[in-house]
């Protein structure tokens, strides 16, 4: 091992050490947490530069707080300071170092840049199409013919090959935790592969201005086990190619008929409706209402009584729905479901 | 009529000001006007960091907000330090290159009433149906008129006005720095201020145009349905990103290396040394100016230009590291060895040092496109470039102010108030922008008016607005000390630092025309040069004579109006609005292309003080 690589050591465990002591965020959350090699490749990229950062910054440091106490002016001090006008050896040295740490930083700023942006084909990666609504996100597999909404559901330990979009604005697809992010430009596409070698549930954030509620433009991803991921598939495909859910109960029945009149223009359930809204066929499996609030009922109820309030400028309207009716939808959501497990 | 009036038009108060051609004057328009502006960005700013304190909270709510960052970062880059930047310029350039006025002073006034109205006129849509919402940037499709609101008109047009008057502001300069220097004045003999200066000026003429551009194919798309930026008509949302920031970051540079030649003259002034290695500063500031034009496209690196762009533009990025740190270090070796002394001015200088080396330090990161990745568009830009603007920028401004308060207004400010003003600041500045690093870092994306509760975020945030309570004493203790200066009936000397420069070298004010006779320059640092010398002041290139000034004209003012009543008419769809306006503008330009005005001569007796009356 050379010498260098050991003071990077050194440098990126303090840098790590001031990390922990203000907290890394979330697990779910956190670009200081990769869960997956996309993530991991470019924290490591953040732990090299901002080792050598750190180290010339503490090199400024030690001149800067030498310079200031041993050359403040001393009361009663005579003369004039010699006037130096430059010093060439010294002014060459501090061009060529700088540049040196430059390149120890270009190669893997190299490396690393196209290995990100390579492109894989279906058959080495789960390919998924993503479009960046105000202020939701549509999710489909094109090649395993289902479609989602809000909660983009993963295999662990595969490659995932997305190709983004957006239908209004400009939106940008940023999961931190496995790894960021690419915009998704209206009239455009773009490409992105991310992995996540745990399985567990991500958040996913918007991370370009897109609107009033830019903020709560987030999203779950939920890494499941490869042999759940097909079971998940194979309820989506099953539900989505024969009619809607037949309700349960009688209240989730008057629920369904409520749905079907009112929000099936906009809402797609199982192989039929819009796509103006979310795809709702497995929402009553979803970890958030809206992509953000803890799924309730409460939650749910007070969604459909007035989006606006949840969401400002999002594009569903107030239906002016009663409480009886809300019950009822409410009762109805939460029979959307594709798995055996809820 | 003899060709030439012999008496100084006798004007007074605001009318002298509205009319006033005399760049130091005019000095303190920009500096007033952009003060107010600062303040008005500092309160938005003060909102935002309160919507921010607690998670969840409805205080301005979302439309609000957004509302309110747009305007906070258009304000600050555009309406306040720009200005300020502009004041210190003519305040100080010609005083320093030894001339009796800048190149063009009728196009200097002109300069500053277009960038008023341009930022009144922006500022006015709080009060007519809300501000723009889309972010200073304005991408498209969200500025396009399906998406947003009136707001992004006045954004259009506001910026439209004053960036013509800095436009204009920026060539003025270049031509004052080419023709306006004394006798002996060699380029190489220039302060680093000016150097600075000139250099900016020359970002200013290649930058403006492209922001220009940007904004009439943008007012195309909202008012006349140019579809130039709608994909839905076959537009494109990212040509907008590249004029923006084509524009966009060399301005970033625009306005930091002025700031370079502030600490560059307050560091070697208060060491009592030249500045150290004064030609690799030159060439470090003309590197950086250049490389300033090829790196846009690092603002972009997840739009989706693929990987080779992405590197190539990442190293480009990298490679300004080099020349920044020439001029880090030899800050510091112009230290070294010196008297340094600590007024407020210096201490700011000297707080500057780490704070921008910070900002440069995240700067090379975030130059690391893989790693922008996670960065791009979190928390950790708003840290980064906030350490840049503010601990770089505002820091040097306030070290400038500070240093040259006394020669543009005759007054020094309070030291004791000062300092305070300095830690207050300098606290509140770390204990704002340190933390949103690691929010970034942990999720955080910026521009989002709100965070969820569990996803411990709150903690940070909340030091955040912490902090920017302190800003806001420092600055309020920076409004007292103005207040305090010009209240205090001492004045200050003409030399109060021991400069080393020539503005050191007449009476604080100076007189209207400035020197009495143009100065021979005999070397570097001027004004220390013949005090080595054991001169008493500067050797005379002329003998006394008769001096030229150009006459006041209210001309400058009425166009900027023709101009701002136009805007309102486009902003409107009232085209009767705008052509009374342009053809105002335009028949201000007819007066003064024909009406004779050959200025005025002060006579040699009646050359004594004539000050600038603050
Ligand atoms: C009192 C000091 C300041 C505070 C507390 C402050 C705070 C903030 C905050 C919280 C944001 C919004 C970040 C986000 O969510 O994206 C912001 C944005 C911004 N600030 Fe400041 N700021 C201050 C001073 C300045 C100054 C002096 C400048 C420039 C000279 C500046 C330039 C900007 C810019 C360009 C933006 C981006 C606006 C946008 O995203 O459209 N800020 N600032
Ligand atoms: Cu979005």
């Amino acid at each position: 091992m050379k010498g260098w690589q050991q003071y990077w050591r050194q440098f990126s465990l303090f840098a790590l050490l001031a990390l922990v002591l203000t907290g890394c965020g979330k697990d779910e959350l956190s670009a200081l947490k990769p869960s997956g090699p996309v993530a991991a490749m470019q924290f490591d990229l953040m732990k090299l530069s901002s080792a050598i950062m750190i180290g010339v910054f503490i090199v400024v440091m030690t001149i800067f707080t030498y310079v200031l106490i041993r050359y403040r002016k001393r009361p009663g001090q005579q003369g004039i300071p010699k006037q130096v006008e430059g010093n060439h050896a010294l002014e060459i040295l501090w061009t060529v170092i700088p540049f040196l740490l430059l390149i120890i930083m270009a190669i893997p700023t190299v490396t690393t840049g196209f290995a990100l942006h390579k492109e894989y084909p279906k058959e080495e990666a789960v390919q998924v199409k993503v479009t960046a609504h105000q202020f939701w996100w549509e999710f489909e597999y094109p090649d395993l013919g289902v479609a989602t909404a809000q909660d983009l559901v993963l295999p662990v330990g595969k490659k995932i090959q997305f190709v983004l979009s957006a239908s209004d604005v400009k939106h940008a697809f940023w999961i931190p935790a496995l790894g960021g992010k690419i915009d998704t430009n209206p009239g455009q596409e773009n490409k992105m592969w991310l992995q996540a070698d745990k399985a567990g549930i991500y958040y996913g954030k918007c991370a370009e201005l897109c609107g009033a509620s830019h903020a709560l433009m987030d999203f779950k991803v939920e890494v499941m086990e490869q042999a759940d991921f097909d079971t998940w598939v194979a309820n989506m495909k099953g539900v989505q190619a024969k009619e809607p859910v037949t309700a349960t109960s009688p209240l989730a029945a008057e629920g369904q008929q409520i749905f079907d009149k009112s929000c099936l223009g906009c809402h797609a359930v199982a192989g039929k409706g819009g796509k103006m809204g979310p795809n709702l066929t497995n929402f009553a499996d979803r970890e958030r209402v809206a992509g953000i609030k803890a799924h309730t009922p409460e939650n749910i109820a007070e969604w459909l009584k007035d989006p606006q309030k949840i969401k400002p400028g999002n594009k569903m309207p107030n239906l002016n729905l009663d409480d009886t009716q809300v019950k009822a939808l409410v009762e109805y959501m939460e029979t959307l479901s594709v798995s055996e497990k809820k | 009529m003899s060709a030439h009036a012999s008496h100084a038009p006798n004007r007074s108060g605001l009318w002298d000001y509205l009319t006033t051609v005399d760049h130091k004057k005019i000095a303190i328009l920009y500096l007033i006007a952009g003060g107010i502006f600062f303040l008005a960005g500092g309160l938005e700013a003060l909102l935002i960091r309160l919507q921010l304190m607690y998670p969840e909270i409805e205080f301005v709510g979302a439309k609000t907000f957004n509302e309110l960052i747009t305007m906070h970062g258009t304000t600050m880059i555009f309406l306040a330090v720009m200005p300020i930047i502009f004041a210190l310029m003519n305040a100080i350039v010609p005083l320093q290159i030894g001339a009796r006025d800048v190149a063009f002073p009728f196009v200097n006034a002109l300069g500053f009433w277009l960038f008023f109205f341009g930022g009144v006129l922006l500022n006015t849509s709080w009060f007519l149906g809300g501000a723009p919402d889309a972010g200073w940037t304005s991408y498209t499709t969200l500025a396009l008129n399906q998406y947003s609101g009136r707001g992004v008109d006045f954004y259009v047009l506001g910026l439209q006005i004053a960036g013509l008057g800095t436009l204009i502001g920026g060539i003025n300069f270049l031509v004052t720095i080419i023709n306006m220097r004394a006798p002996g004045m060699t380029f190489m003999r220039m302060p680093m201020f000016t150097w600075a200066s000139f250099i900016t000026s020359g970002l200013i003429l290649f930058a403006f145009p492209a922001i220009t551009v940007g904004l009439v194919l943008l007012m195309f798309d909202r008012l006349f349905g140019g579809n130039f930026f709608n994909p839905d008509a076959g537009g494109n949302v990212v040509i907008w990103e590249h004029l923006f920031w084509i524009f966009g970051h060399p301005e970033v540079y625009i306005l930091i290396l002025p700031a370079f030649g502030i600490i560059s003259e307050v560091v070697s002034t208060f060491s009592r040394k030249r500045l150290f290695g004064y030609s690799s500063m030159v060439f470090a500031t003309a590197l950086i100016g250049f490389l300033g034009f090829m790196v846009w496209a690092h603002h972009m690196f997840t739009t989706g230009l693929g990987a080779i762009a992405n590197t190539l533009f990442g190293l480009a990025t990298m490679l300004i590291a080099v020349p920044t740190g020439i001029k880090i270090f030899n800050w510091l070796l112009t230290m070294w060895g010196g008297q340094i002394r600590f007024p407020t001015a210096n201490l700011f200088a000297v707080g500057f040092i780490p704070t921008f080396t910070i900002g440069g330090m995240t700067g090379v990161m975030l130059a690391v496109p893989p790693a922008d990745y996670q960065y791009h568009d979190s928390y950790f830009v708003v840290a980064h470039f906030h350490y840049v603007i503010v601990g770089g920028l505002v820091f040097g401004l306030f070290s400038g102010l500070y240093y040259w308060w006394p020669k543009m207004f005759g007054k020094m400010l309070n030291e004791t108030i000062g300092k305070w003003n300095f830690w207050t600041f300098f606290i509140g500045f770390h204990l704002t922008f340190f933390p949103q690093h690691f929010l970034g870092l942990m999720g955080m994306p910026r521009r989002v008016f709100t965070y969820l509760k569990d996803q411990n975020l709150d903690m940070g945030n909340f030091i955040s607005t912490i902090g920017a309570f302190g800003m806001t004493i420092g600055t309020i203790l920076f409004l007292i000390n103005v207040v305090v200066a010009a209240k205090s009936s001492k004045r200050a000397p003409a030399d109060p630092w021991d400069g080393r420069s020539l503005e050191w070298a007449i009476p604080s004010p100076p007189p209207e025309y400035n020197f009495v006779q143009t100065p021979l320059v005999r070397g570097l640092d001027a004004l220390w040069v013949e005090k080595m010398a054991g001169n008493k002041g500067m050797t005379p290139a002329e003998p006394i004579g008769d001096i030229h000034m150009p006459s006041p004209s209210f001309l400058p003012f009425l166009m900027s109006l023709g101009l701002f009543v136009a805007g309102y008419g486009f902003i409107y769809h009232n085209y009767v609005v705008v052509v009374i306006g342009v053809l105002a503008t335009f028949a201000c330009m007819f007066t003064r292309s024909v009406k004779d005005d050959p200025g005025y001569h002060i006579h040699e007796d009646e050359l004594e003080e004539k000050g600038v009356k603050a």
